[in-house]
Formats: structure tokens, C-alpha cells, sequence
């Protein structure tokens, strides 16, 4: 909100959102620039992960919930969640990694494939092609090419999860919403999801939620700090961790509290 | 041993648990030797072979051959679940994903309620309200349309009569339906949130999500479902009594009149005037018997081990 972006990828502009009667998001303006990590902290239940899960209209799975405000997708500037727009036609768009390793009872190479069978690319060759460029780009290639046949159950938590990434990532999304995707994993594999995060922003746009304050520092070029369904701070990361300029994200970055 | 368990409890516990199981093993055990001790002057005289592959059911001339009733058993159970699997499944993908969720209880409780009236109620609106809308519309348009291709024309010849295994297996079919569309919706609702999201979050639509994910992670509960079912029509053929016409032949169409192991159990047991006649009828219990419990057996050891193992998933 300070400094103006250079490229603008997401603008939230006096977003709220209810769960039923409950008004779990209050008007939340935000800025995500193209090919930038943006990072969203807070305590539990303070709706990081409601508001990254408006970006792909997840809650319309839902009943009873409710947004209000707009949310717009640059370049062609359409309100994700106008009522017009096609929920599907977003997801699509903006794909998304999820707080467990969700792989599907599939194959490997199944997994990979899904969101580009959607899309209706049905040869082969693409297929494979694509399906080996996601794997690569997830650093998941030279551990599995040998077994692109056997189910995805048979793979380490890890590997899962790198796979979910292939998965989200082989029909080339724009945006990428990862939801405390390391939450679930061991250091080590935490090290390697943050490397390819990190990696991954020269092709797509990134929000990233998590609780993990020291990753939000070490990946994201931006961090969002919220706070009761309320956006406290939003700043360039190297700022909101040495300079905050709020009491609030202060004591929370300090970890006084959360 | 925790200390608020004293020992005359601990012994009263276990005797009374020790009891339940006994009893629960000797009543299988108990009828299936019955059925073997009864069998035995059948065995004697026709041979096993014979017994089985024999196509003549004559009492008179105390000739007994069990091929039409097997395979009008299996014909009749095979139909039903022919019937009965793509209804239960669009039932079960209706109520768990499609129906929203303040009408889930009715449609469910509809559902249900189909599985609450007696067999025999079903068999008596079969043979009174299904058997003549068979005979009159159904069959000749069957045959009028199928019934003109090659191949599978044969299946639809003869008079259309409503007293034949397409109508049993009908019938059948409905008795069933609840039960398999409740283990189906059971395996739907099994599939995790997470897993099904992992679906939209691509861009699945919610058919694409049904197709692709909840259909494959709920297939060894559908085929439990099934094979569940099948067991239930095999033992149900008896409410069709009415819709197979009794006739101890292999029916050459489907719209042929056939009969069934129960079938011919429940009709004939009566008239059962000799002794041989009897232990024929016995034998054919027996078989049932064996077929119901080769299939549950298959379905626990076999089917279900094997697809469970092969894609329980880890960490969801």
C-alpha cells in the first residue's frame, strides 16, 4: 500500500467476507505484484487462509458463505468474485497448494496430468512433455522418472507434496496459492519447498500463507500481517520484520503473542 | 489390567463375550451341517456331478438336475445388478454431491424407506402391476428395438409374458437398490474434503471431481457394495417366487420363464413326497449356501484386501 508495485498481479480492494452470519473478513485492500512472494502471517483464525482461499473462490463449495467487494485479476482486470465470473475459469488461472499433501489415488504421472486433461490437451506427446517440464520445475524429475506409473500413495510426505506442486503447476497457472504448504513436513522437506517457492516466482505470481514467521522472512518479497479477519500491515518483508510500523505486528513478530 | 476392573467381572465379561462368539460361529456351523447330513441320500444317488450339470428336474421319475436353478439363480442375480449398479451409483453421487445439503435427510430417509417394505410386498407389485406393464409395453418394444440386432437379438425372443427372468431380475433389482446405494453413499462420503478440493483447485467441475476423484477413491467400497448386494439378491430370489414361473428349465431369452435355488426350495418344499426328493432339495440349500458364502469370502479376502492396500492414502 506504501510503495507503489511496478506490475500489478491482484488488486483486493475493500474486501470482506462472511461465513453465515459471521464477518470473518473486514475490508481488506491489498496489493499482490506480478511475480513477487507475497507472504500472509497472523495468528490462528485470524483468516490468512479464508482470504487466499477467496483468490480461487473456494468457498462457493460451500453453502452459506458470502463476498463482498472485489477482487481483480490483472492484465484483463476481471473481479474474481464477480458474480459473472465463471468460478472454474479462475481456478484455472490461479491454482493452489494445499496444507496436506492431497494427491490424487492415481499414478504419478496421472496426478501431473489431470489439470492439463482438463484443460483438453489429450496427445500424448504434450502430455508427456508437459508432464516431465512441471516435474522438473517441482525438483521432483530424478526422483520419480523411473516410476511416473506408480501411485502417488507410494511417494514420501515430501514428495507428495512437491508432486502437488507438478500438479498446480503443469497447466501454467498465473497465481499460486500455497496454504501453509509445509505445515504437515519435516525440515528437510520444508528446505526444499521453500527453495522451489522461491524459484518458482521467476514463472508465477505467489501468496503464501503461513504460521512459520521465520519462512515468511527467508521466502516472501512482501508480507501481509493480519489480525481478527483485519489487515494490520502490509509491507516489503526486509521492512515489516525490522521496522514494523504498527505495535501489533510488532509483538506479534517479536512473538509477545500468537 | 486397569484396577477398577475386579476379577468376577473380568470373568462375567469374558464368559458372556466368549458365549456371544460361540454362538455366533455355531449357527452357521450347526446349519451348514444339517444341510450336508440332509444332502447325503441326494449325493448318494445322483452323483455331485450330476447334480449340478444335470438339466432335467423331474420328481417323478426321481431324476434331479440343479443346472436350470443355479443358473436361473445367477441369471437373475446378474440382471438385478446389472439394474441395480448405475441406478445406486447415480443415487449415491445425487445425495452426497449434487443435493443440496438441506434436502440430503429427505432423499436419504426416501431411500431408506425403499429398503423398509417386506420383500414380499415387492414380489406382489411385481407380479400385479410390473408382470403386465412388462407384457404389454416393455417386452414388444424390447423386442422391437433390441430384439432387431444382431447378436443380441436372441436375448428377447419369445412371448412377451411379464413371467420371465427379465422381470424377476426388475424386481429384484429395486429390493437391492437401497441397500447398495447406502454402502455406495457410505464410500462417497469417505472421500476426503482435501481430496476433492485438490479437484476444484484445478478447475474441475463438480461432474469432473465425482468422475475422477470420488469415484476412484470409493471403489472398494463400491465393489464391496456390490458384492454385498449381490449376496442380498441371491437369498432375496425368493420374493420373485411369483415373477420366474417355476419352470426348471435354462431359459433361452430373457423373456423366458426360469426358476431359482429359492424358488424351487420354497415351492416345492411341501410337495416333497419322497425321501430323495427331499435331500434333492437339501442339496440345492447347500449350494446356495456355498455360493453366498464363496462370495462374501471372496469379497473380504480377496477384492477388498487387495484394493484397500492398493490405494489407502497416507497422511490424508
Amino acid at each position: 500500500m506504501n510503495e507503489p508495485q511496478r506490475s500489478l498481479k491482484i488488486l483486493v480492494r475493500n474486501f470482506n467476507f462472511y461465513y453465515g452470519k459471521f464477518h470473518a473478513l473486514k475490508d481488506i485492500n491489498l496489493e499482490i505484484g506480478e511475480n513477487k512472494i507475497t507472504a500472509v502471517i497472523g495468528p490462528s483464525g485470524c483468516g490468512k487462509t479464508t482470504l487466499l482461499r477467496s483468490f480461487n473462490r473456494m468457498h462457493d463449495l460451500y453453502p452459506g458463505n458470502r463476498y463482498e467487494g472485489e477482487i481483480i485479476l490483472y492484465p484483463d482486470g476481471i473481479n474474481i468474485i464477480g458474480r459473472d465470473v465463471d468460478p472454474i475459469l479462475v481456478r484455472m488461472r490461479i491454482g493452489m497448494v494445499f496444507q496436506k499433501p492431497n494427491p490424487f489415488p492415481k499414478s504419478i504421472f496421472e496426478n501431473v496430468a489431470y489439470g492439463l486433461r482438463l484443460k483438453g490437451i489429450k496427445s500424448k506427446s504434450e502430455l508427456e512433455g508437459r508432464v516431465e517440464e512441471a516435474l522438473r520445475s517441482a525438483a521432483l524429475w530424478e526422483e520419480v522418472r523411473d516410476r511416473l506409473k506408480e501411485n502417488a500413495y507410494s511417494l514420501s510426505g515430501g514428495q507428495q507434496q512437491r508432486l502437488c506442486i507438478a500438479r498446480a503447476i503443469a497447466p501454467q497457472p498465473e497465481v499460486l496459492l500455497f496454504d501453509e504448504p509445509t505445515s504437515a513436513l519435516d525440515p528437510i522437506s520444508t528446505a526444499k519447498i521453500e527453495d522451489l517457492v522461491v524459484q518458482l516466482k521467476e514463472k508465477l505470481t505467489i501468496v503464501i500463507v503461513t504460521h512459520n514467521m521465520q519462512q515468511a522472512a527467508r521466502i516472501s518479497d512482501y508480507t501481509a500481517f493480519m489480525y481478527m479477519g483485519e489487515l494490520v500491515e502490509f509491507g516489503p518483508t526486509e521492512r515489516m520484520f525490522t521496522k514494523p510500523s504498527n505495535k501489533l505486528t510488532e509483538d506479534y513478530i517479536t512473538g509477545r503473542f500468537g | 489390567m486397569n484396577g477398577k476392573n475386579s476379577i468376577p467381572e473380568l470373568i462375567v465379561s469374558q464368559t458372556l463375550g466368549f458365549f456371544a462368539v460361540f454362538v455366533g460361529l455355531l449357527f452357521p456351523l450347526a446349519t451348514l451341517t444339517i444341510l450336508i447330513y440332509e444332502s447325503i441320500p441326494a449325493l448318494e444317488k445322483s452323483g455331485i456331478l450330476h447334480f449340478l450339470t444335470g438339466r432335467v428336474w423331474d420328481p417323478v421319475s426321481e431324476v434331479f438336475g440343479a443346472l436350470p436353478a443355479i443358473v436361473g439363480t445367477l441369471l437373475v442375480t446378474l440382471i438385478s445388478s446389472m439394474i441395480a449398479l448405475p441406478v445406486s451409483v447415480g443415487i449415491a453421487v445425487f445425495i452426497s454431491e449434487l443435493c443440496p445439503e438441506r434436502f440430503k435427510p429427505f432423499f436419504s430417509t426416501a431411500v431408506e424407506l425403499l429398503g423398509a417394505i417386506p420383500s414380499i410386498i415387492y414380489g406382489m407389485w411385481g407380479l400385479f402391476v410390473i408382470a403386465p406393464l412388462m407384457a404389454d409395453h416393455v417386452e414388444p418394444f424390447l423386442q422391437n428395438t433390441f430384439g432387431k440386432l444382431p447378436l443380441i437379438g436372441v436375448l428377447f425372443e419369445g412371448a412377451p409374458t411379464g413371467i420371465d427372468a427379465l422381470t424377476s431380475g426388475f424386481v429384484l433389482s429395486i429390493m437391492i437398490i437401497p441397500f447398495m446405494s447406502a454402502i455406495v453413499k457410505d464410500a462417497f462420503e469417505m472421500t476426503p474434503p482435501l481430496l476433492k478440493e485438490a479437484g476444484y483447485g484445478l478447475g474441475a467441475t463438480k461432474w469432473e471431481v465425482v468422475r475422477n476423484v470420488v469415484i476412484p477413491f470409493a471403489l472398494p467400497g463400491i465393489i464391496g457394495g456390490v458384492i454385498l448386494s449381490v449376496g442380498r439378491a441371491l437369498g432375496e430370489t425368493m420374493a420373485v417366487a411369483f415373477l420366474t414361473g417355476n419352470v426348471h428349465a435354462i431359459p433361452k431369452s430373457l423373456l423366458e420363464p426360469l426358476t431359482t435355488i429359492t424358488v424351487a426350495i420354497a415351492n416345492e418344499f411341501t410337495e416333497a413326497d419322497s425321501d430323495i426328493y427331499l435331500s434333492s432339495l437339501f442339496l440345492l440349500a447347500l449350494i446356495l449356501f456355498l455360493m453366498s458364502f464363496g462370495l462374501l469370502m471372496t469379497a473380504k479376502f480377496l477384492i477388498l484386501e487387495r484394493i484397500g492396500k492398493r490405494w489407502t492414502p497416507r497422511g490424508i
